[in-house]
C-alpha cells in the first residue's frame, strides 16, 4: 500500500491522544498555509468544547480562529464564501447532531460549487465534526450519520481511528481542493495515546488501512468501532478464527481495491458500524464486494450495526452500539455459515 | 452598533435589594401567591444543588443549572393558565415544573431515560429541546394550532437562550408568528453567555428585544432577575396573545436580562474564558434574595417559614430522586415507539437483539 507517511519510530515524534493529534494537525496546517482558517462555536477563547483548538487563537489571532455566533448554517455558508475566494476554512460543528441547520449549505452548495461552475469555483473546506456514541452524552450528541454525507456527490468523508491517522488525514483534507467532512470519533478522543510525528505528513484520502492480516474472514470497520472489532478478532484468534481487519478510514471515496482484495483472501465479510443498518455504509461496501468478487463468496456478508431506531438516551446506549461480544458473535456466525 | 453592556431594563419593579421601586406597584396577587413564588424559586435552587451532586456522584449525566434564572422562570410560569403551553429548551425546567411537570421527569431525562420525555396527559409542556433554537418554530406552530381550533384561547410560551437568537429557526419562527399573528410569547433568557460566547459576540444589536420589530410585533426587555416584573410582563404578553379581537399583534418577544453566574453545564469550566469577578455585579441582583426582602418587608416571611419551605422542598426533591432512580429501563425499550407499528426490519432486529441478550446476558453489551 503506497503511502506518503513516515514511520513514527524513525522521526521525531510525541505521544498524543487522537484529539491532541487533531490539534497538532490544525496547528501544522495553519503554520504552513496562511489561508487556513478556523471558525465555529467556542473554538477560540474556550479552545473548543473538546479542546481540539487549544491555544490556536493565542497563536494565530482571532482573524484566523474565529468564535462565531451560534448558527451552523452561517458557519458553513460563510466558510463556503471564503473558500470560493481562495481561503481554506476548517469550520468546526460542535457535534454531529448540530450539523443539520447547515445541511442545506453542505449539500446544495459546498458539494456543488465545482460542478455547477464547471471548475471555475472550488470549495476547499474541511468540516470537522465530532461524532458517535458511547460517552454518556445528552440527546442528539451520539449519532453516526456518515452515510448522509457519503451519499451526497461532491463531498468526501473521512474518519480517523488513531492519533497518527488523525493528523495525517487532516492534512490531506485541508490540502484537498474539494470539501471534506472530517468525522472525529469522540469516544476515542482520549482513550489512548500513540506516537505522532512532529513533521508534516499526509495520510491519503481514499486509502483503507489493513490493521490485521487474516485468512478466514474480512472485517471492515472505522472510527470508534475499530477497537471492539480488534478485540473480537483477538478473542476469535484463540479459537482459531483468523480475522483480516480493515479500517476503512475513507468513507467516500472508498478504497475499493483494498476492500475487495480483503474479501477475496477470505471469501467472507463482516461490516461493523455504529450507524443504523438501513442505508448505512455497510450496504455500500457489501454491494461493492458483490459486484467485484461474487465468485469468491462463501457466506452472506454480515452487517453488525446500530439498529433502525433513534439513538437511545445514554442509559441504553451500550445495548445499541456494537460491542466486542456482539461483533465476535456475528463473525462466528459468518465463519460457521 | 454593539450590545449595550451593564444593566438596562425597561421593566423592573423591585430594586436591587428587593424593595419596590418608587412609582412601581407589585402585581395584584394574593399574599400566598407571592410566598408560593418564593418557595418555587427556592425549590429550583435546591434542585440544582441536588442535581449537580447527583452528576458529580456519577448518578446522572450532564446537567445545566438554572442559577440566577429562577426569578425569570418562576415569575413567567406563574402568569400562565393551566391550559397554556410551554415549549422549553434545557435551562428552563423551573418553568415547566411550575407548570405541573414533576422533577422526576427532569431527572430521568438527564439520567439517560426516554421516560423523562413522557409528559403526563394533563400537562401542557413539550419535551426538552437540546438542539438550539429548533423548538421556536414548534412553539409558533402550537400557537397556530390554538388559533385554528374553535374555542381554544390557550397561549404558547417558548423559552430559549440568547445564543438561540442567532439561529435561523429563531428568525423563521418569529417571522411566522408575525405573519400568522399567533398567540405566542417568545421568552428569551438572555443570560449573556452561550457556553463561552459572550452576548457582544452573539449580536451587534444593542438589545435582543428590538429584534421583534423586524417581525412586526413588540419586544420588551425586563429585569430577568426580578420575579415580579417578569410576572407582570408575561401576564401582559399573555393577555395580548389571547386577544384575538384587538388590532395589536398577538405575539411578544420578551428579553429577560439576567446572567449565567454558573458554568454552562457540568462539563464546562468558565475559567477558560471569563473572570469570576465578572459575575459579581449580577450576584448582587439575586432573584431569591430580592424576593425574600420583598416578602419580609410585608411581613409575609419569617425564618421559621423559610426553614419549613426548605424542608418541604427537600422532601419534594428527594421523592423525585427516589422515583427517578427506581426506574429501570428494559433494554428492549430501544425498539419501542419508533412507529405506531414496527416495520418487519425493526422486528427482526429486535428479535436478534433479544436472542443475543438471552444468550450472553448484559456482559456482552455493557462497557465499564
Ligand atoms: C443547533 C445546536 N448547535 C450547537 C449546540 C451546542 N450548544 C449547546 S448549548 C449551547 C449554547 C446555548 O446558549 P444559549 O442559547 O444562550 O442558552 P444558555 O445555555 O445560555 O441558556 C451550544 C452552542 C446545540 N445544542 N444545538
Ligand atoms: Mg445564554
Amino acid at each position: 500500500m503506497a503511502t506518503t507517511t513516515p514511520d513514527p519510530a524513525a522521526v521525531d515524534s510525541q505521544t498524543l491522544t487522537l484529539v491532541q493529534a487533531v490539534r497538532e494537525g490544525l496547528y501544522t496546517e495553519m503554520k504552513r498555509d496562511d489561508d487556513v482558517l478556523i471558525l465555529g462555536e467556542d473554538v477560540g477563547d474556550n479552545d473548543g468544547v473538546f479542546r481540539a483548538t487549544e491555544g490556536l487563537v493565542d497563536e494565530f489571532g482571532s482573524d484566523r480562529v474565529m468564535d462565531t455566533p451560534l448558527a451552523e448554517s452561517a458557519i458553513i455558508g460563510t466558510s463556503i464564501g471564503m473558500a470560493v475566494r481562495g481561503f481554506r476554512p476548517v469550520p468546526e460543528l460542535q457535534f454531529m447532531g448540530f450539523v443539520y441547520p447547515a445541511f442545506d449549505q453542505l449539500v446544495n452548495h459546498a458539494a456543488r460549487f465545482r460542478t455547477r461552475s464547471r471548475g471555475r469555483f472550488t470549495c476547499p473546506l474541511t468540516v470537522r465534526v465530532p461524532y458517535g456514541g458511547g460517552i454518556r452524552a445528552p440527546e442528539h450528541h451520539s449519532e453516526s450519520t456518515e452515510a448522509f454525507f457519503a451519499h451526497q456527490p461532491g463531498l468526501k468523508v473521512v474518519v480517523p481511528s488513531t492519533p497518527y491517522d488523525a493528523k495525517g488525514l487532516l492534512a490531506s483534507a485541508i490540502e484537498d481542493p474539494d470539501p471534506v467532512v472530517f468525522l472525529e470519533p469522540k469516544l476515542i478522543y482520549r482513550s489512548f495515546k500513540r506516537e505522532v510525528p512532529d513533521e508534516r505528513y499526509t495520510v491519503p484520502i481514499g486509502e483503507a488501512n489493513v490493521l490485521r492480516e487474516g485468512s478466514d474472514v474480512a472485517v471492515f470497520t472505522w472510527g470508534a468501532m475499530v477497537r471492539p472489532t480488534l478485540e473480537a478478532a483477538e478473542t476469535l484468534a484463540e479459537d482459531g478464527i483468523d480475522c483480516h481487519v480493515v479500517d476503512v478510514r475513507s468513507i467516500y471515496p472508498l478504497d475499493e481495491e483494498t476492500i475487495v482484495d480483503a474479501f477475496k483472501r477470505t471469501g467472507r465479510g463482516v461490516v461493523v458500524h455504529e450507524a443504523p443498518q438501513t442505508g448505512g455504509m455497510a450496504a455500500e461496501l457489501t454491494s461493492t464486494i458483490q459486484e467485484e468478487a461474487v465468485l469468491y463468496q462463501k457466506a452472506p456478508i454480515k452487517r453488525i450495526t446500530g439498529y433502525d431506531t433513534p439513538f437511545p438516551l445514554y442509559a441504553l446506549e451500550d445495548y445499541y452500539l456494537p460491542s466486542a461480544a456482539r461483533i465476535e458473535h456475528g463473525i462466528r456466525e459468518t465463519v460457521e455459515f | 452598533m454593539s450590545f449595550e453592556p451593564g444593566f438596562h431594563a425597561e421593566e423592573q419593579i423591585l430594586d436591587e435589594d428587593g424593595r419596590v421601586l418608587d412609582g412601581e406597584t407589585p402585581p395584584d396577587l394574593d399574599d400566598d401567591v407571592f410566598v408560593d413564588m418564593y418557595k418555587q424559586m427556592r425549590l429550583c435552587r435546591q434542585f440544582d444543588k441536588r442535581a449537580v451532586s447527583l452528576q458529580r456522584q456519577g448518578r446522572m449525566g450532564t446537567y445545566s443549572t438554572m442559577l440566577a434564572h429562577e426569578g425569570a422562570l418562576v415569575g413567567s410560569a406563574f402568569a400562565l393558565r393551566d391550559d397554556d403551553w410551554i415549549v422549553p429548551y434545557y435551562r428552563d425546567h423551573g418553568a415547566t415544573v411550575t407548570h405541573g411537570l414533576g422533577f422526576e421527569h427532569i431527572l430521568q431525562y438527564y439520567m439517560g431515560h426516554e421516560e423523562g420525555s413522557v409528559v403526563p396527559e394533563d400537562t401542557s409542556v413539550f419535551p426538552i429541546c437540546i438542539t438550539i433554537g429548533d423548538q421556536i418554530p414548534h412553539a409558533t406552530g402550537a400557537g397556530m394550532a390554538s388559533k385554528l381550533r374553535d374555542g381554544d384561547d390557550s397561549a404558547v410560551v417558548c423559552y430559549f437562550g440568547d445564543g438561540a437568537t442567532s439561529e435561523g429557526d429563531f428568525h423563521e419562527g418569529l417571522n411566522f408568528a408575525g405573519v400568522f399573528d399567533t398567540p405566542n410569547v417568545f421568552f428569551c433568557l438572555n443570560n449573556q453567555w452561550a457556553i463561552s460566547t459572550p452576548i457582544e459576540k452573539q449580536t451587534a444589536a444593542s438589545t435582543l428585544a428590538q429584534k421583534a420589530s423586524g417581525y412586526g410585533f413588540d419586544g420588551v426587555r425586563v429585569d430577568g432577575m426580578d420575579p415580579l416584573a417578569v410576572y407582570e410582563v408575561t401576564r401582559k404578553a399573555l393577555e395580548t396573545a389571547r386577544d384575538a379581537e384587538s388590532e395589536a399583534p398577538r405575539p411578544t418577544l420578551v428579553e429577560a436580562l439576567l446572567y449565567r453566574i454558573g458554568a454552562h453545564n457540568t462539563s464546562d469550566d468558565p475559567s477558560n474564558y471569563r473572570q469570576e469577578s465578572e459575575t459579581e455585579p449580577w450576584r448582587e441582583r439575586d432573584p431569591i434574595s430580592r424576593m425574600e426582602t420583598f416578602l419580609r418587608e410585608r411581613g409575609l416571611l419569617s425564618d421559621e417559614r423559610i426553614a419549613a419551605i426548605e424542608e418541604e422542598n427537600t422532601e419534594e426533591i428527594e421523592s423525585a430522586v427516589e422515583i427517578a432512580e427506581a426506574y429501570e429501563p428494559d433494554p428492549d425499550d430501544i425498539f419501542e415507539h419508533v412507529f405506531d407499528e414496527l416495520p418487519d426490519r425493526i422486528e427482526e432486529q429486535r428479535a436478534a437483539f433479544r436472542e443475543l441478550h438471552e444468550q450472553y446476558g448484559d456482559e456482552a453489551f455493557l462497557r465499564d
